[in-house]
């Protein structure tokens, strides 16, 4: 497979740019796999590649019922930070954003990780206290994050409205969070495990398990029956279809949660923005569009697309935060299902049927934690004992009682 | 945009709504005789059903009281609405 770099292009250059192979093989199922990653979306082809490159094993499925990053991964706002504040939580995501700093070179795929600072803001006096207790719990964990007053706030956010219905006293940088191209972070991953031998299965739906004695044997696909005694599910808002047909429930529930994009601008925005009083988040992508989203449509569904009322609510939210944006134009609007539970915080591990394998919970923060994710899960597959940045994350804390509450904590839109 | 037809107010916009989340949920009737397991099951498992779901909504911006609905969580389709103590009904096939 070719190697992706300046010279590389040129020479294809000179012959066209006709001479590129596929990025990944269209493989053929087989009977058996050491292990099975169901859900090819950016935790399934993580987990797979480390599988693969940490671990050493390489007899690998990835299954997706769609195409590679057709989900969620090609549905979100592309931010990734790690401002968070409980020490488990911290550590996780700052280790994921870490992964990040260095996947564009050890992938070989340009994801276009942009770290050009993420900023929430507080709209009142108990809003700043919270800010500042936010601040202090990230740097007593090793976060990057500052603190800045109102005025410097303005200064550093070009046409951030001075007046708005909600007034900003005050801002909260993490200068390491950014915006990345998520297809690539998809089809990176995709490339890298397939160049590792991993199977990458497209249109391949996963309609039942094959479980013995509470030990799992294989996965009934629409292509055929495969066998492995170890499975990772990484299927987000499916994540509850998925158990049911394994046989158990999860503590999840589905919402859409919506994006929205507009028209190309001239650099406008050199930053990614959250407004925490009406959840509106926006950046803008390398393409000149404003990517905007807020929160959830408040009702189970299942349906990728959203609801009026919310995307009312995030336009107000925008122009609140930039009047001139008023009579900019949204190109298009959709919606992916986030699977959330009740603490905010993931579920990665064990599952009641052995050798079947979580990766969900992210609820609508999962792109941060792709290579995290990731990384964790096939070291709980490969090894069969919890990888520690995740060990807090297991299923076994909804009886527990183990929580980590970042719902509460962290002052951010879940 | 759903448009939910409250009991007493009659079809009214979505966004007068709370959704409640799944129902029915029983709680536990000896609570101290309750193992973690089955008070977690209580307390935080679901069904999360694609398809038929059935749900209690709260007319949040209108009368106040609380209903419920049987809806496809996949088409957003209103299949049935009951009351807040009734049974769940029994799906027409095909519906």
């Amino acid at each position: 497979m070719t190697r992706y770099s300046a010279w590389s292009l040129v020479r294809a250059g000179f012959a066209g740019q006709r001479t590129w192979d596929p990025a990944w093989r269209d493989a053929a199922p087989r009977k058996r796999y050491q292990a099975i990653i169901i859900g090819g979306g950016g935790h399934g082809l993580a987990t797979a590649y480390y599988l693969a490159r940490t671990h050493g094993i390489r007899d690998i499925a990835v299954l997706e019922r769609g195409w590679i990053g057709g989900g969620n991964t090609g549905r979100n706002t592309t931010v990734i930070r790690s401002n968070y504040f409980y020490p488990e939580s911290s550590r996780f995501y700052d280790f994921s954003l870490t992964l990040y700093e260095g996947l564009s070179r050890e992938l070989n795929y340009n994801i276009m990780f942009s770290q050009r600072g993420m900023w929430s803001f507080a709209h009142d006096r108990h809003g700043v206290e919270m800010l500042r207790r936010s601040v202090n719990a990230m740097r007593l964990n090793g976060v990057d994050a500052e603190y800045h007053e109102a005025d410097e706030v303005q200064r550093r956010i070009p046409g951030l409205n001075p007046l708005p219905r909600f007034p900003i006293f005050a801002g909260l940088l993490q200068p390491r969070g950014g915006t990345a191209r998520h297809d690539a972070v998809a089809w990176g991953y995709a490339r890298a495990a397939d160049r590792l031998g991993v199977d990458i299965i497209q249109n391949c739906d996963v309609t039942g398990f094959d479980i013995r004695d509470g030990h799992i044997v294989g996965v009934q696909t629409t292509h055929g029956d495969m066998a492995s005694e170890c499975v990772g599910m990484a299927v987000a808002g499916h994540s509850s279809v998925m158990a049911e047909r394994a046989g158990f429930r999860l503590p999840i529930i589905s919402y859409a949660l919506q994006a929205f994009v507009s028209e190309p601008l001239k650099p406008v925005l050199d930053t990614v923005v959250l407004a925490p009083s009406t959840g509106t988040y926006l950046s803008q992508s390398d393409k000149g569009e404003l990517v905007i989203g807020s929160g959830l449509d408040l009702f189970p569904s299942y349906a990728q697309r959203g609801s009026l009322p919310v995307l009312e609510h995030t336009a107000a939210g925008l122009i609140d935060l930039f009047p001139q944006f008023s009579r900019v134009r949204l190109l298009r609007q959709w919606a992916g299902i986030v699977d959330v539970v009740a603490d905010s915080t993931p579920i990665l591990g064990e599952s009641p049927v052995k050798g079947l394998y979580l990766n969900c919970g992210w609820g609508t923060g999962g792109f941060k934690a792709i290579p995290g994710g990731g990384f964790c899960l096939a070291h709980h597959m490969a090894t069969g004992e919890a990888h520690p940045l995740a060990a807090a994350f297991s299923l076994d804390r909804f009886r527990t009682g183990a929580l980590i509450d970042e719902a509460a904590a962290s002052g951010i839109a879940h | 945009m759903l448009l939910i037809e409250c009991p007493w107010c009659g079809p009214r916009a979505e966004s007068e709504y709370r959704c409640g989340g799944e129902s029915p949920i029983v709680r536990p009737a000896d609570p101290a005789a309750t193992d973690d397991a089955a008070w977690a099951d209580y307390l935080f498992y679901r069904d999360n059903a694609k398809g038929l779901s059935f749900e209690r909504w709260h007319h949040r911006f209108g009368c106040g009281l609380w209903f419920n609905i049987a809806r496809d969580t996949a088409s957003h389709r209103i299949l049935a609405i009951f009351g807040i103590t009734d049974p769940r009904p029994v799906p027409e096939p095909g519906a």
